[in-house]
């Protein structure tokens, strides 16, 4: 399939502004996102990880009108094509998802109907978004069972969900989400619910599929090996913000933001035997207790004072950007402290 | 290193446990079913020496929780036995099991349900402290419970408050200072980090392998993440369907793996350090446990499969040192052959 023609303006496909989430609740408002700023290129795989409660599905909850109440975006914008969908009428923005956004989520059941059959869920959804015929709509279901690896697809199209694995029911939902030829998919932790040789299957399908559609992937997962494999670009979440954004290879490899080098530390590796784990003492703060300045403060090695007063804004670092004061280009004095 | 021959701390032999997973008597009647049962552990044996950690590891379902339930007898087996010390817990009277049972203990996976949420900490820490009457006097059961606090990482004033207050990380840390109450010397440890995000997973990997070294603690590591098992243990073994499929030290099994089960299991890793290389991709999933293949229950899915393989189940027998196996194309030196098919997938 020809990858869509590039828009004049040459917009990315999507771009997220000063995001900003909020919960009202009786003892205040909390902040749950604070200031998210990322684009998302055509074609590109966008990896978003971070620990649990870091903002990552509240994210992509937002960028395709998903938000349950009373959740509420009360800042900050989400443009699609640089048109603004971060405030559209319900009824648009379902128009919206599927057809140009769609979403995989970590349980597949949730995604899928146990009455009807998958054929019926994926033929309903090819001609809620495409002007063709039912039997035409039945063919290129098939097409799409096959081509998201369910043997004998023509014979699977009618069972039901409960008939098949958790892996095939992935990748059913899988199908379903490719059925508009979306330009973006939000997949939330799409593997996490599986088994370990389940999960490197669906993500080499992910992969494969987005390669041959051109679709735009924003991949949600707290498994940073997953994101290595997958991603071009990350954006590493930490309490709400991004701490650091950028080609996948140089965060893993070099990264710079404390936390993310703290967190890459953290991680058994296979070739590393049995060396201690570098360690981040205390957890990930609640929303109710966000540290004053950088939220990750109380927790860095490397604070100085300027991070318990001032909010770090994202900094270029390296071939990265980092939240973080030791890449303000003022601050070489403090650094050699 | 030539070690004299030391007597295990734990023997499993050839341990068995099926449940009936039937449906009820009167849907079998109208639905014309016969009962079924599952095999969740399928005879299997090892031997655990004191002060090592010993691993295993499988996709979910293959019965590594069952094995540990069994180890600490929260379930009966149907079949085979375990030996502690010397001593098999079945053929000792009640005074005697009991003894025995206060030397080992088992974390859990879920630090949320494994603590009573109405129960102050101190009490929950205290609870096997007052159950196996170690200690008596109040006094000295406080002391002990705030020495056990500090000892994983947590303050002797966290004792007065309620689970719900403490993060995932730090409600393990509290099931680990029960577990340790009673100076246990084996710990049964059920994937005690899956639950944990990544960075708190290294504080409590680093908790545990610090007390081992302080206490000479012995354990049974389960955990479905081969590098956290790579980490933390010496010796592995690798389950599938209720068996044992491959047992190495460690260094063996994750840089020379020969089952063609782990060999897919290790492929499936993602590759963190970036090499770039392809990796072949695993194939199909684990089968219903209910109706097993028969033969090798892996040989739907393995490319070194043959007409014996359908047919006979593959023993678990020595191949090489330091290692067993339990496949016909390892014991016929026919394992060379890539155990993967190349997919585009
Ligand atoms: N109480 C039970 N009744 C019926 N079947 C059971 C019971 N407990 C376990 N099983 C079955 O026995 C098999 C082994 O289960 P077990 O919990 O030991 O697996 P596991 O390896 O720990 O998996 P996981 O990685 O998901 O924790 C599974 O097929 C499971 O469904
Ligand atoms: N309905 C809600 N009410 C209050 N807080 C919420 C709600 N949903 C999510 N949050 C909070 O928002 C933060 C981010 O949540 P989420 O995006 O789900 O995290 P992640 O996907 O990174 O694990 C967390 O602190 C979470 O507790
Ligand atoms: S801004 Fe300061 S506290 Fe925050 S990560 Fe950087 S050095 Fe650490
Ligand atoms: S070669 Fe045969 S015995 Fe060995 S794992 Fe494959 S199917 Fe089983
Ligand atoms: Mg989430
Ligand atoms: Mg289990």
């Amino acid at each position: 399939m020809a990858p869509p023609p590039l828009s004049p303006n040459d917009a990315p496909l999507l771009r997220v502004r000063g995001l900003r989430i909020e919960f009202p609740t009786r003892r205040g408002t909390l902040v749950a996102i604070d200031d998210v700023s990322f684009d998302v290129a055509r074609g590109e795989v966008l990896g978003m990880v971070g620990e649990s409660g870091a903002g990552k599905s509240l994210t992509g909850a937002a960028i395709i009108g998903l938000l349950e109440p009373p959740g509420r975006i009360a800042g900050g914008e989400i443009l699609l094509h640089g048109r603004p969908i971060h405030a559209l009428p319900p009824a648009e923005m379902r128009r919206i998802r599927g057809r140009h956004i769609s979403m995989v989520f970590q349980d597949p059941l949730t995604s899928l109907n146990p009455l009807l059959t998958v054929g019926d869920q994926i033929v309903e959804t090819i001609l809620t978004h495409k002007p063709i015929g039912e039997q035409a709509a039945r063919r290129r279901a098939v097409e799409l069972l096959e081509e998201v690896g369910i043997p004998a697809p023509d014979q699977r199209i009618d069972h039901y969900p409960h008939q098949f694995s958790g892996g095939m029911r992935q990748r059913v939902v899988i199908a379903l989400a490719l059925c508009a030829d979306p330009e973006l998919i939000i997949a939330d932790e799409p593997t996490t619910a599986l088994d370990v040789s389940v999960q490197a299957q669906i993500i080499a399908l992910l992969r494969r599929l987005c390669r041959e559609h051109h679709t735009a992937v924003i991949l949600v997962t707290h498994d940073m090996g997953v994101i290595a494999e997958t991603a071009d670009r990350v954006a590493v979440m930490y309490a709400g913000r991004i701490a650091e954004i950028g080609p996948v290879r140089e965060v893993v490899k070099q990264p710079q933001h404390p936390y993310t080098r703290g967190l890459m530390g953290s991680i058994p590796v296979l070739g590393a035997g049995s060396r201690r784990l570098v360690q981040i003492d205390g957890a990930m703060p609640r929303l109710t207790a966000i540290p004053s300045g950088c939220a990750f403060h109380p927790r860095c090695g490397e604070a100085f004072a300027r991070c318990r007063e001032e909010r770090p804004e994202l900094l270029a670092a390296g071939h990265a950007r980092a939240a973080c004061w030791l890449y303000a280009g003022d601050n070489a004095a403090e650094r050699a402290r | 290193m030539n070690a004299p021959p030391v007597t295990p701390l734990l023997q499993v032999e050839d341990l068995r446990c099926t449940f009936d997973v039937s449906k009820p008597w009167l849907n079998r009647l109208i639905e014309g079913e016969p009962r079924r049962s599952l095999k969740a552990v399928d005879g299997v044996s090892f031997d655990i020496t004191r002060g090592e950690t010993f691993a295993l590891v499988g996709e979910s379902g293959c019965g590594k929780s069952t094995v540990a339930r069994l180890v600490v007898g929260l379930y009966q087996p149907d079949g085979g036995r375990i030996v502690f010390d010397g001593e098999d817990p079945a053929q000792l009277d009640a005074a005697r099991r009991q003894k025995l049972r206060r030397r080992f203990q088992m974390i859990f996976q879920d630090p949320y349900a494994s603590l009573n949420p109405r129960w102050r900490v101190d009490r929950i820490i205290a609870e096997p402290i007052r159950v196996f009457g170690l200690m008596r006097e109040d006094a000295q059961i406080r002391r002990r419970v705030a020495e056990l606090l500090t000892l994983v990482g947590l303050s002797p004033a966290d004792g007065t408050r309620y689970p719900h207050e403490f993060s995932g990380g730090q409600r393990q840390r509290i099931c680990i200072a029960r577990a340790l109450a009673n100076n246990p010397e084996f710990l049964v440890c059920d994937e005690p980090t899956s639950a944990l995000d990544v960075s708190v997973q290294a504080q409590i990997l680093n908790l545990m392998k610090d007390l081992q070294d302080e206490f000479g603690l012995t354990y049974l590591f389960i955990s479905h993440d081969l590098a956290v098992v790579r980490h933390m243990a010496n010796r592995v073994g690798v389950m599938y369907l209720g068996r044992l499929v491959e047992i190495a030290d460690s260094r063996t099994l994750f840089e020379q793996a020969r089952h063609p089960y782990t060999r897919m299991l290790l492929a499936t890793i993602p590759d963190i350090s970036m090499s770039g290389q392809a990796r072949p991709a695993a194939q199909g999933e684990v089968p219903n446990p209910i109706t097993p293949p028969p033969g090798c229950t892996f040989h739907p899915r393995c490319a070194l499969a043959d007409e014996r393989c359908r047919r006979e189940p593959p023993q678990l027998l020595p191949a090489g040192p330091a290692r067993h196996a339990a496949c016909h194309a390892v014991q016929e030196g026919r394992d060379a052959a890539p155990a993967l098919r190349h997919d585009t997938d």
